[in-house]
Protein backbone atom coordinates (compact mmCIF):
# COMPACT_ATOMS: atom_id res chain seq x y z
CA UNK A 1 0.00 0.00 0.00
CA UNK A 2 0.97 3.04 -1.21
CA UNK A 3 1.26 6.08 1.20
CA UNK A 4 0.23 9.73 0.15
CA UNK A 5 3.78 10.84 0.63
CA UNK A 6 4.84 8.42 -1.41
CA UNK A 7 3.01 9.23 -4.02
CA UNK A 8 4.09 12.81 -3.86
CA UNK A 9 7.29 11.95 -4.40
CA UNK A 10 6.98 9.83 -7.43
CA UNK A 11 4.89 12.35 -8.71
CA UNK A 12 7.91 14.78 -8.33
CA UNK A 13 10.44 12.88 -9.85
CA UNK A 14 8.52 12.11 -12.56
CA UNK A 15 8.30 15.90 -13.14
CA UNK A 16 12.07 15.65 -12.78
CA UNK A 17 12.25 13.66 -15.25
CA UNK A 18 10.22 15.44 -17.83
CA UNK A 19 12.01 18.43 -17.42
CA UNK A 20 15.22 17.08 -17.85
CA UNK A 21 14.24 15.71 -21.23
CA UNK A 22 12.60 18.28 -22.63
CA UNK A 23 16.20 20.22 -22.01
CA UNK A 24 17.74 17.06 -23.66
CA UNK A 25 21.43 19.28 -22.75
CA UNK A 26 23.27 16.05 -23.38
CA UNK A 27 25.46 18.81 -25.47
CA UNK A 28 25.34 22.56 -24.88
CA UNK A 29 26.99 24.01 -28.06
CA UNK A 30 25.42 23.44 -31.56
CA UNK A 31 29.32 22.01 -32.45
CA UNK A 32 31.18 19.13 -30.71
CA UNK A 33 34.89 18.30 -30.99
CA UNK A 34 35.46 14.76 -30.05
CA UNK A 35 37.64 14.11 -27.89
CA UNK A 36 38.50 10.69 -29.20
CA UNK A 37 39.42 12.16 -33.04
CA UNK A 38 39.28 15.57 -32.89
CA UNK A 39 37.08 16.57 -35.60
CA UNK A 40 33.92 18.89 -34.96
CA UNK A 41 30.32 17.61 -35.90
CA UNK A 42 26.79 19.40 -35.42
CA UNK A 43 24.95 18.77 -32.62
CA UNK A 44 21.91 17.47 -34.47
CA UNK A 45 24.39 14.54 -35.99
CA UNK A 46 25.46 13.53 -32.79
CA UNK A 47 22.03 13.39 -31.22
CA UNK A 48 20.90 11.26 -34.21
CA UNK A 49 23.89 9.14 -33.46
CA UNK A 50 23.34 8.91 -29.69
CA UNK A 51 26.28 10.51 -29.24
CA UNK A 52 28.74 8.47 -30.73
CA UNK A 53 30.71 9.73 -32.65
CA UNK A 54 31.40 8.44 -36.38
CA UNK A 55 34.84 7.56 -35.16
CA UNK A 56 33.08 5.45 -32.97
CA UNK A 57 34.19 6.90 -29.81
CA UNK A 58 30.93 6.88 -27.36
CA UNK A 59 30.45 9.86 -25.47
CA UNK A 60 28.93 9.55 -21.88
CA UNK A 61 25.39 10.10 -21.51
CA UNK A 62 22.86 11.19 -18.56
CA UNK A 63 20.80 8.54 -16.87
CA UNK A 64 17.76 10.07 -18.09
CA UNK A 65 19.05 10.09 -21.61
CA UNK A 66 19.89 6.86 -21.55
CA UNK A 67 16.35 5.98 -20.34
CA UNK A 68 14.88 7.32 -23.32
CA UNK A 69 17.04 5.49 -25.54
CA UNK A 70 16.20 1.99 -23.81
CA UNK A 71 12.91 2.25 -22.87
CA UNK A 72 9.32 2.28 -24.68
CA UNK A 73 7.70 5.90 -24.78
CA UNK A 74 5.41 6.55 -21.81
CA UNK A 75 5.91 2.97 -20.15
CA UNK A 76 8.44 4.11 -17.22
CA UNK A 77 7.71 4.54 -13.74
CA UNK A 78 10.60 5.09 -11.28
CA UNK A 79 10.74 3.40 -8.28
CA UNK A 80 12.03 4.49 -4.75
CA UNK A 81 12.83 7.91 -6.12
CA UNK A 82 13.43 9.84 -3.06
CA UNK A 83 15.65 7.86 -0.22
CA UNK A 84 15.96 10.62 2.44
CA UNK A 85 19.85 11.36 3.15
CA UNK A 86 22.28 9.87 5.38
CA UNK A 87 25.68 10.03 6.44
CA UNK A 88 26.32 6.58 8.26
CA UNK A 89 30.21 7.93 8.97
CA UNK A 90 29.49 11.36 10.05
CA UNK A 91 32.11 12.75 7.18
CA UNK A 92 32.50 16.15 7.69
CA UNK A 93 31.13 17.98 4.30
CA UNK A 94 29.26 15.03 2.88
CA UNK A 95 25.94 16.12 3.16
CA UNK A 96 26.67 19.64 1.21
CA UNK A 97 28.85 17.81 -1.57
CA UNK A 98 25.62 15.99 -1.87
CA UNK A 99 23.27 18.54 -2.00
CA UNK A 100 25.90 20.14 -4.85
CA UNK A 101 25.44 17.07 -6.89
CA UNK A 102 21.42 17.00 -6.94
CA UNK A 103 21.68 20.71 -8.15
CA UNK A 104 24.11 20.08 -10.94
CA UNK A 105 22.68 16.86 -12.06
CA UNK A 106 18.67 17.52 -11.55
CA UNK A 107 19.10 13.88 -9.70
CA UNK A 108 18.33 12.50 -6.31
CA UNK A 109 21.40 9.78 -6.64
CA UNK A 110 23.91 8.26 -8.50
CA UNK A 111 21.42 6.33 -10.52
CA UNK A 112 17.76 5.72 -11.91
CA UNK A 113 15.57 2.63 -10.95
CA UNK A 114 12.19 1.81 -12.52
CA UNK A 115 10.01 -0.27 -14.46
CA UNK A 116 9.30 -0.05 -18.02
CA UNK A 117 9.08 -1.78 -21.51
CA UNK A 118 11.89 -2.57 -24.15
CA UNK A 119 9.77 -3.21 -27.34
CA UNK A 120 6.51 -4.12 -25.21
CA UNK A 121 8.45 -6.70 -22.65
CA UNK A 122 8.60 -5.28 -19.33
CA UNK A 123 11.54 -5.24 -17.33
CA UNK A 124 13.04 -3.95 -14.14
CA UNK A 125 16.12 -1.19 -15.33
CA UNK A 126 18.35 0.77 -13.42
CA UNK A 127 20.81 3.08 -14.95
CA UNK A 128 23.94 4.84 -13.50
CA UNK A 129 24.88 8.06 -13.85
CA UNK A 130 28.43 8.99 -13.26
CA UNK A 131 27.52 13.05 -13.33
CA UNK A 132 26.33 12.07 -9.65
CA UNK A 133 29.77 11.70 -7.55
CA UNK A 134 31.36 9.33 -10.49
CA UNK A 135 28.38 7.49 -9.30
CA UNK A 136 30.20 5.95 -6.62
CA UNK A 137 28.16 3.52 -4.19
CA UNK A 138 26.98 4.03 -0.94
CA UNK A 139 24.20 3.16 1.05
CA UNK A 140 21.30 4.70 -1.09
CA UNK A 141 22.44 3.81 -3.91
CA UNK A 142 23.40 -0.12 -2.68
CA UNK A 143 19.79 -0.06 -1.19
CA UNK A 144 18.00 1.30 -4.70
CA UNK A 145 20.20 -1.39 -6.25
CA UNK A 146 19.36 -3.85 -3.90
CA UNK A 147 15.20 -2.98 -3.99
CA UNK A 148 14.92 -3.25 -8.16
CA UNK A 149 16.69 -6.72 -7.59
CA UNK A 150 13.88 -7.82 -4.90
CA UNK A 151 11.36 -6.15 -7.18
CA UNK A 152 12.53 -8.02 -10.52
CA UNK A 153 12.30 -11.44 -8.03
CA UNK A 154 9.37 -10.47 -6.57
CA UNK A 155 7.64 -9.53 -9.82
CA UNK A 156 9.48 -11.96 -12.21
CA UNK A 157 10.98 -9.34 -14.21
CA UNK A 158 14.20 -9.34 -16.33
CA UNK A 159 16.68 -7.06 -14.49
CA UNK A 160 18.61 -5.35 -16.64
CA UNK A 161 21.46 -2.96 -14.97
CA UNK A 162 23.56 -0.36 -16.70
CA UNK A 163 26.13 0.27 -14.34
CA UNK A 164 28.69 3.67 -14.66
CA UNK A 165 30.78 4.03 -11.38
CA UNK A 166 33.89 5.14 -9.68
CA UNK A 167 33.18 2.50 -7.27
CA UNK A 168 32.71 2.84 -3.35
CA UNK A 169 31.73 6.04 -2.23
CA UNK A 170 34.47 7.00 -0.07
CA UNK A 171 32.46 9.63 2.19
CA UNK A 172 30.44 6.07 3.25
CA UNK A 173 33.87 4.02 4.75
CA UNK A 174 32.69 0.38 5.69
CA UNK A 175 29.29 1.12 5.13
CA UNK A 176 29.70 1.45 1.08
CA UNK A 177 32.09 -1.56 1.01
CA UNK A 178 28.95 -3.74 2.59
CA UNK A 179 26.80 -2.98 0.03
CA UNK A 180 28.99 -4.89 -2.44
CA UNK A 181 27.84 -8.01 0.05
CA UNK A 182 24.21 -6.64 0.56
CA UNK A 183 23.96 -6.15 -3.61
CA UNK A 184 25.80 -8.82 -4.45
CA UNK A 185 23.55 -11.35 -1.85
CA UNK A 186 20.03 -9.56 -3.28
CA UNK A 187 21.84 -11.10 -6.76
CA UNK A 188 21.85 -14.53 -5.62
CA UNK A 189 18.70 -14.85 -4.82
CA UNK A 190 17.75 -13.72 -7.91
CA UNK A 191 19.70 -15.76 -9.89
CA UNK A 192 18.38 -19.22 -7.66
CA UNK A 193 14.78 -18.10 -8.04
CA UNK A 194 16.12 -17.71 -11.55
CA UNK A 195 15.75 -14.37 -12.77
CA UNK A 196 17.36 -13.19 -15.99
CA UNK A 197 20.25 -10.43 -15.34
CA UNK A 198 22.09 -8.66 -18.20
CA UNK A 199 24.72 -6.16 -17.29
CA UNK A 200 25.56 -3.37 -18.97
CA UNK A 201 28.93 -2.24 -18.44
CA UNK A 202 29.57 1.60 -19.37
CA UNK A 203 32.17 4.05 -18.89
CA UNK A 204 33.76 3.85 -16.40
CA UNK A 205 32.56 0.83 -14.28
CA UNK A 206 35.27 0.18 -11.67
CA UNK A 207 36.18 -0.77 -8.07
CA UNK A 208 33.43 -2.09 -5.98
CA UNK A 209 30.74 -1.70 -8.31
CA UNK A 210 32.52 -3.56 -11.09
CA UNK A 211 33.82 -6.29 -8.10
CA UNK A 212 29.94 -6.87 -6.91
CA UNK A 213 26.90 -6.88 -8.67
CA UNK A 214 28.16 -5.60 -12.45
CA UNK A 215 30.29 -8.43 -12.80
CA UNK A 216 27.25 -10.94 -11.68
CA UNK A 217 25.35 -10.73 -15.12
CA UNK A 218 24.08 -14.05 -16.67
CA UNK A 219 24.20 -11.80 -19.85
CA UNK A 220 27.55 -9.62 -19.53
CA UNK A 221 27.82 -6.68 -22.11
CA UNK A 222 29.89 -3.71 -22.63
CA UNK A 223 29.98 -0.64 -24.37
CA UNK A 224 32.80 0.27 -26.54
CA UNK A 225 35.95 1.35 -25.52
CA UNK A 226 34.76 1.71 -21.46
CA UNK A 227 36.85 2.24 -18.72
CA UNK A 228 36.03 -1.32 -16.91
CA UNK A 229 38.39 -2.91 -13.88
CA UNK A 230 39.19 -2.91 -10.51
CA UNK A 231 41.68 -1.14 -9.58
CA UNK A 232 42.59 2.49 -10.72
CA UNK A 233 44.79 3.38 -13.24
CA UNK A 234 47.04 5.27 -11.27
CA UNK A 235 47.18 2.79 -8.36
CA UNK A 236 48.37 0.12 -10.81
CA UNK A 237 51.01 2.54 -12.59
CA UNK A 238 52.17 3.38 -8.92
CA UNK A 239 52.14 0.15 -7.46
CA UNK A 240 54.35 -1.71 -10.84
CA UNK A 241 56.27 1.19 -11.48
CA UNK A 242 55.13 1.22 -15.22
CA UNK A 243 52.97 2.55 -17.83
CA UNK A 244 49.97 0.61 -18.52
CA UNK A 245 49.50 -0.11 -21.98
CA UNK A 246 47.06 1.47 -24.60
CA UNK A 247 43.58 -0.21 -23.96
CA UNK A 248 44.91 -2.08 -20.72
CA UNK A 249 41.00 -2.43 -18.72
CA UNK A 250 38.54 -1.01 -21.78
CA UNK A 251 35.75 -2.96 -22.70
CA UNK A 252 37.51 -4.76 -25.73
CA UNK A 253 40.29 -5.82 -23.19
CA UNK A 254 37.75 -7.44 -20.92
CA UNK A 255 36.13 -9.64 -23.99
CA UNK A 256 39.87 -10.40 -25.08
CA UNK A 257 39.98 -12.09 -21.60
CA UNK A 258 37.30 -13.54 -21.48
CA UNK A 259 35.03 -11.31 -19.51
CA UNK A 260 32.09 -10.12 -21.64
CA UNK A 261 30.09 -12.20 -24.41
CA UNK A 262 29.58 -9.43 -26.21
CA UNK A 263 30.65 -5.39 -26.90
CA UNK A 264 27.30 -3.85 -27.88
CA UNK A 265 27.68 -0.21 -29.70
CA UNK A 266 24.99 2.08 -28.14
CA UNK A 267 22.97 2.38 -31.18
CA UNK A 268 22.19 -1.42 -31.22
CA UNK A 269 21.60 -1.22 -27.93
CA UNK A 270 18.05 -1.62 -27.51
CA UNK A 271 17.79 -4.18 -30.13
CA UNK A 272 20.34 -6.27 -28.44
CA UNK A 273 18.35 -6.16 -25.53
CA UNK A 274 15.32 -6.68 -26.65
CA UNK A 275 16.60 -9.72 -28.34
CA UNK A 276 17.80 -10.99 -25.06
CA UNK A 277 14.53 -11.07 -23.70
CA UNK A 278 12.79 -12.35 -26.56
CA UNK A 279 15.49 -15.76 -26.13
CA UNK A 280 14.26 -15.68 -22.24
CA UNK A 281 10.49 -15.55 -22.52
CA UNK A 282 8.92 -17.57 -19.40
CA UNK B 1 32.41 -8.53 26.62
CA UNK B 2 31.87 -5.24 28.76
CA UNK B 3 30.55 -2.44 27.09
CA UNK B 4 32.45 -0.41 29.88
CA UNK B 5 35.87 -1.54 28.15
CA UNK B 6 34.17 -0.80 24.49
CA UNK B 7 33.17 2.53 25.23
CA UNK B 8 36.10 4.05 27.38
CA UNK B 9 38.82 3.30 24.80
CA UNK B 10 40.11 6.87 23.54
CA UNK B 11 43.29 6.08 24.31
CA UNK B 12 44.97 5.15 20.74
CA UNK B 13 44.42 6.99 18.14
CA UNK B 14 42.80 5.29 15.18
CA UNK B 15 46.57 6.31 13.17
CA UNK B 16 48.32 4.78 15.66
CA UNK B 17 46.09 1.53 15.19
CA UNK B 18 46.58 1.46 11.69
CA UNK B 19 50.44 1.12 12.46
CA UNK B 20 49.60 -1.67 15.26
CA UNK B 21 47.52 -3.75 12.74
CA UNK B 22 50.64 -3.69 10.12
CA UNK B 23 52.87 -4.88 12.60
CA UNK B 24 54.94 -7.28 11.16
CA UNK B 25 55.35 -9.15 14.55
CA UNK B 26 52.12 -9.37 14.79
CA UNK B 27 50.57 -13.06 14.22
CA UNK B 28 49.39 -14.11 10.98
CA UNK B 29 47.73 -16.85 9.08
CA UNK B 30 50.02 -19.78 9.87
CA UNK B 31 50.45 -18.64 13.78
CA UNK B 32 46.92 -18.60 13.90
CA UNK B 33 46.42 -21.90 12.21
CA UNK B 34 49.20 -23.43 15.05
CA UNK B 35 47.63 -22.03 18.00
CA UNK B 36 44.09 -22.60 17.27
CA UNK B 37 43.36 -25.75 15.37
CA UNK B 38 45.33 -28.99 15.37
CA UNK B 39 46.37 -31.64 12.16
CA UNK B 40 46.91 -28.79 9.86
CA UNK B 41 46.60 -29.98 6.07
CA UNK B 42 47.17 -27.34 3.27
CA UNK B 43 44.95 -27.15 0.43
CA UNK B 44 46.45 -25.03 -2.86
CA UNK B 45 45.38 -23.84 -6.09
CA UNK B 46 42.92 -22.94 -7.34
CA UNK B 47 42.18 -25.79 -10.41
CA UNK B 48 42.45 -23.59 -13.23
CA UNK B 49 46.04 -21.71 -13.64
CA UNK B 50 47.80 -21.38 -10.24
CA UNK B 51 48.91 -21.45 -6.42
CA UNK B 52 48.48 -18.03 -5.11
CA UNK B 53 50.22 -18.03 -1.96
CA UNK B 54 49.03 -14.78 -0.79
CA UNK B 55 45.77 -16.64 0.51
CA UNK B 56 46.14 -19.68 2.65
CA UNK B 57 43.78 -22.90 3.00
CA UNK B 58 43.56 -25.73 5.10
CA UNK B 59 41.94 -28.49 6.86
CA UNK B 60 42.26 -28.99 10.17
CA UNK B 61 40.43 -29.54 13.53
CA UNK B 62 39.13 -27.36 15.88
CA UNK B 63 38.50 -29.35 19.17
CA UNK B 64 37.91 -31.95 17.08
CA UNK B 65 35.67 -30.71 15.00
CA UNK B 66 36.92 -30.70 11.30
CA UNK B 67 36.74 -27.06 9.78
CA UNK B 68 38.22 -25.29 6.56
CA UNK B 69 40.67 -22.22 7.22
CA UNK B 70 41.32 -19.52 5.07
CA UNK B 71 43.18 -16.00 5.71
CA UNK B 72 45.67 -13.93 3.71
CA UNK B 73 49.12 -14.62 4.05
CA UNK B 74 52.16 -12.42 5.52
CA UNK B 75 55.10 -12.55 5.83
CA UNK B 76 57.17 -11.64 8.46
CA UNK B 77 60.25 -10.65 6.43
CA UNK B 78 60.76 -9.23 2.96
CA UNK B 79 61.89 -12.96 1.76
CA UNK B 80 58.41 -13.92 2.89
CA UNK B 81 56.66 -11.27 1.63
CA UNK B 82 57.52 -11.75 -1.88
CA UNK B 83 56.33 -15.39 -1.62
CA UNK B 84 53.01 -14.03 -0.59
CA UNK B 85 52.81 -10.64 -2.62
CA UNK B 86 52.49 -8.99 1.28
CA UNK B 87 49.25 -10.52 1.62
CA UNK B 88 47.22 -9.12 -1.85
CA UNK B 89 45.74 -11.53 -3.52
CA UNK B 90 45.29 -12.08 -7.19
CA UNK B 91 42.27 -13.66 -8.85
CA UNK B 92 43.77 -16.94 -8.53
CA UNK B 93 43.64 -16.64 -4.48
CA UNK B 94 40.07 -15.75 -4.29
CA UNK B 95 39.48 -18.77 -6.56
CA UNK B 96 41.06 -20.90 -4.51
CA UNK B 97 39.21 -19.54 -1.43
CA UNK B 98 36.01 -19.98 -3.43
CA UNK B 99 36.89 -23.65 -4.44
CA UNK B 100 38.00 -24.86 -0.59
CA UNK B 101 34.49 -23.27 0.59
CA UNK B 102 32.48 -24.89 -1.81
CA UNK B 103 34.39 -28.08 -0.90
CA UNK B 104 33.62 -27.00 3.05
CA UNK B 105 30.01 -26.86 2.05
CA UNK B 106 30.07 -30.45 0.76
CA UNK B 107 31.75 -31.73 3.79
CA UNK B 108 29.54 -29.74 6.06
CA UNK B 109 32.30 -28.46 7.52
CA UNK B 110 32.31 -24.87 8.95
CA UNK B 111 34.57 -22.37 7.62
CA UNK B 112 36.97 -19.96 9.52
CA UNK B 113 38.86 -16.66 7.66
CA UNK B 114 41.01 -14.72 8.88
CA UNK B 115 41.18 -11.58 7.19
CA UNK B 116 44.84 -9.37 7.04
CA UNK B 117 45.40 -8.09 3.69
CA UNK B 118 46.22 -3.87 2.40
CA UNK B 119 43.68 -5.08 -0.41
CA UNK B 120 43.19 -6.77 -3.64
CA UNK B 121 46.53 -6.54 -5.90
CA UNK B 122 46.26 -3.60 -8.34
CA UNK B 123 48.41 -5.01 -11.44
CA UNK B 124 48.22 -5.79 -15.19
CA UNK B 125 47.94 -9.64 -14.70
CA UNK B 126 45.13 -9.58 -11.77
CA UNK B 127 43.16 -7.24 -13.92
CA UNK B 128 43.76 -9.64 -17.24
CA UNK B 129 42.68 -12.34 -15.72
CA UNK B 130 39.30 -11.02 -13.98
CA UNK B 131 39.84 -9.63 -10.32
CA UNK B 132 36.64 -8.19 -10.10
CA UNK B 133 34.82 -10.82 -11.25
CA UNK B 134 36.61 -13.64 -8.59
CA UNK B 135 35.70 -11.26 -5.91
CA UNK B 136 32.30 -10.64 -6.81
CA UNK B 137 31.74 -14.21 -7.30
CA UNK B 138 32.89 -14.74 -3.61
CA UNK B 139 30.68 -12.35 -2.20
CA UNK B 140 28.14 -13.83 -4.12
CA UNK B 141 28.59 -17.32 -3.43
CA UNK B 142 29.65 -16.71 0.46
CA UNK B 143 26.23 -15.67 0.87
CA UNK B 144 24.54 -18.51 0.23
CA UNK B 145 26.93 -21.06 1.79
CA UNK B 146 24.72 -23.59 3.67
CA UNK B 147 27.61 -24.02 6.45
CA UNK B 148 28.52 -21.82 9.46
CA UNK B 149 31.32 -19.21 8.13
CA UNK B 150 33.46 -17.17 11.40
CA UNK B 151 35.38 -14.41 10.32
CA UNK B 152 38.38 -12.79 12.26
CA UNK B 153 39.90 -9.56 10.45
CA UNK B 154 43.56 -9.61 12.65
CA UNK B 155 45.32 -7.03 11.29
CA UNK B 156 44.16 -4.93 8.31
CA UNK B 157 40.68 -5.18 6.43
CA UNK B 158 40.92 -3.25 3.29
CA UNK B 159 38.16 -3.05 0.21
CA UNK B 160 36.68 -5.38 -1.23
CA UNK B 161 40.04 -7.56 -1.17
CA UNK B 162 38.95 -8.04 2.30
CA UNK B 163 34.96 -8.52 1.81
CA UNK B 164 35.64 -11.67 -0.77
CA UNK B 165 36.52 -14.05 2.20
CA UNK B 166 34.47 -12.10 4.61
CA UNK B 167 30.69 -12.41 4.11
CA UNK B 168 30.01 -13.90 7.43
CA UNK B 169 27.81 -15.32 9.94
CA UNK B 170 29.90 -13.87 12.60
CA UNK B 171 33.01 -11.18 12.23
CA UNK B 172 35.19 -10.34 15.38
CA UNK B 173 37.91 -8.19 15.14
CA UNK B 174 41.44 -8.11 16.91
CA UNK B 175 40.85 -4.58 18.92
CA UNK B 176 43.81 -2.92 16.98
CA UNK B 177 42.78 -4.40 13.66
CA UNK B 178 41.35 -1.86 11.02
CA UNK B 179 38.39 -2.18 8.83
CA UNK B 180 37.23 -0.29 5.82
CA UNK B 181 37.00 0.76 2.32
CA UNK B 182 40.05 1.15 1.26
CA UNK B 183 43.69 1.72 3.17
CA UNK B 184 44.07 5.37 4.48
CA UNK B 185 46.66 6.13 2.10
CA UNK B 186 44.26 5.15 -0.96
CA UNK B 187 41.16 6.77 0.81
CA UNK B 188 43.20 9.96 1.45
CA UNK B 189 44.73 9.77 -2.27
CA UNK B 190 41.03 9.46 -3.62
CA UNK B 191 39.26 12.07 -1.73
CA UNK B 192 42.13 14.90 -1.28
CA UNK B 193 44.79 13.66 -3.86
CA UNK B 194 47.57 13.49 -1.05
CA UNK B 195 48.84 10.70 0.25
CA UNK B 196 50.54 12.55 2.91
CA UNK B 197 47.71 12.95 4.56
CA UNK B 198 46.67 9.42 5.80
CA UNK B 199 47.04 9.70 9.46
CA UNK B 200 44.17 12.59 9.03
CA UNK B 201 42.34 9.99 6.51
CA UNK B 202 42.75 7.37 9.17
CA UNK B 203 40.82 9.64 12.23
CA UNK B 204 37.81 10.29 9.91
CA UNK B 205 37.59 7.28 8.39
CA UNK B 206 35.67 5.34 11.39
CA UNK B 207 37.72 2.02 10.79
CA UNK B 208 38.55 0.87 14.36
CA UNK B 209 37.36 -2.28 16.00
CA UNK B 210 34.98 -0.01 18.31
CA UNK B 211 33.80 1.95 15.24
CA UNK B 212 32.91 -0.74 14.04
CA UNK B 213 31.29 -3.01 17.31
CA UNK B 214 29.31 0.58 17.38
CA UNK B 215 28.04 0.58 14.47
CA UNK B 216 26.38 -2.74 14.67
CA UNK B 217 28.59 -4.19 12.00
CA UNK B 218 30.87 -6.60 13.49
CA UNK B 219 29.90 -9.16 17.04
CA UNK B 220 32.69 -8.43 19.13
CA UNK B 221 36.37 -7.68 19.51
CA UNK B 222 39.07 -9.39 20.77
CA UNK B 223 40.74 -8.51 23.76
CA UNK B 224 45.33 -7.56 22.93
CA UNK B 225 47.28 -7.60 25.24
CA UNK B 226 48.96 -3.71 25.67
CA UNK B 227 51.23 -2.80 23.00
CA UNK B 228 49.27 -4.89 20.61
CA UNK B 229 49.23 -8.53 19.33
CA UNK B 230 52.44 -10.32 18.75
CA UNK B 231 52.94 -14.26 17.78
CA UNK B 232 53.85 -14.69 21.19
CA UNK B 233 50.94 -13.15 22.64
CA UNK B 234 48.80 -16.72 23.82
CA UNK B 235 45.98 -14.74 25.34
CA UNK B 236 44.63 -13.86 22.00
CA UNK B 237 45.07 -17.14 20.70
CA UNK B 238 42.66 -18.21 23.54
CA UNK B 239 40.35 -15.53 22.87
CA UNK B 240 39.56 -16.43 19.84
CA UNK B 241 39.40 -19.79 20.05
CA UNK B 242 36.79 -18.77 22.61
CA UNK B 243 34.84 -16.89 20.52
CA UNK B 244 35.00 -19.86 17.69
CA UNK B 245 33.99 -22.71 20.37
CA UNK B 246 30.76 -20.03 21.05
CA UNK B 247 29.86 -18.97 17.44
CA UNK B 248 29.98 -22.60 16.46
CA UNK B 249 27.77 -23.72 19.28
CA UNK B 250 25.42 -20.97 17.65
CA UNK B 251 25.32 -21.15 14.44
CA UNK B 252 25.81 -25.32 14.35
CA UNK B 253 22.57 -25.68 16.25
CA UNK B 254 20.60 -23.68 13.03
CA UNK B 255 19.40 -24.95 10.10
CA UNK B 256 21.44 -24.49 6.84
CA UNK B 257 18.08 -22.74 5.63
CA UNK B 258 17.77 -20.81 8.51
CA UNK B 259 21.45 -20.26 8.99
CA UNK B 260 21.76 -19.12 5.08
CA UNK B 261 18.82 -16.77 5.96
CA UNK B 262 20.09 -15.45 8.99
CA UNK B 263 23.32 -14.01 7.20
CA UNK B 264 21.25 -12.61 4.45
CA UNK B 265 19.03 -10.51 6.68
CA UNK B 266 22.19 -9.35 8.25
CA UNK B 267 24.00 -8.27 5.61
CA UNK B 268 20.23 -6.90 3.64
CA UNK B 269 19.87 -4.32 6.58
CA UNK B 270 23.58 -2.58 6.64
CA UNK B 271 21.96 1.22 5.27
CA UNK B 272 18.19 -0.20 4.25
CA UNK B 273 16.30 2.87 4.38
CA UNK B 274 13.86 0.96 6.45
CA UNK B 275 10.45 2.05 6.42
CA UNK B 276 11.47 5.31 3.83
Amino acid sequence: MKNLFEIRREKLSNLRIIRKKRAAAEIESDFFKCPSCGEEVSKKVLLENQLVCKCGYHNKISALYRLSLTIDKGTFKELNAVLPFKNPIEFEGYQEKVEAQKEKTGLDEALITGIGDIDGQKVCICIMDSRFMMASMGIAVGEKITRAIEYAQAKKLPLIIFSASGGARMQEGIFSLMQMAKTSAAISRFSESGGLFISVLTHPTTGGVSASFASLGDIMIAEPGALIGFAGTRVIEKTIGQKLPEGFQSSEFLEEHGFVDNIVDRREMKKTLSLLLRLHQR
Amino acid sequence: MGEEWVNNDKTISPSERVRMARNPQRPNILDYVNNIFTDSFELKGDRLSKEDESIFCALAFFKNIPVTVIGHRKGRNLEENLKCNFGMPGPEGYRKALRVMKQAEKFNRPIITFVDTPGAYPGIEAEANGQSFAIAENIKEMSSLKVPVITFVTGEGNSGGALAIAVSDKVFMLENAIYSILSPEGFAAILWKDVSRSAEAADVMKLTSFDLYKFGLIDGIIKEPEGGATFNSVSVYGNISTKIEESLNELQKLKPARLVENRYKKYRKIGDFKGE
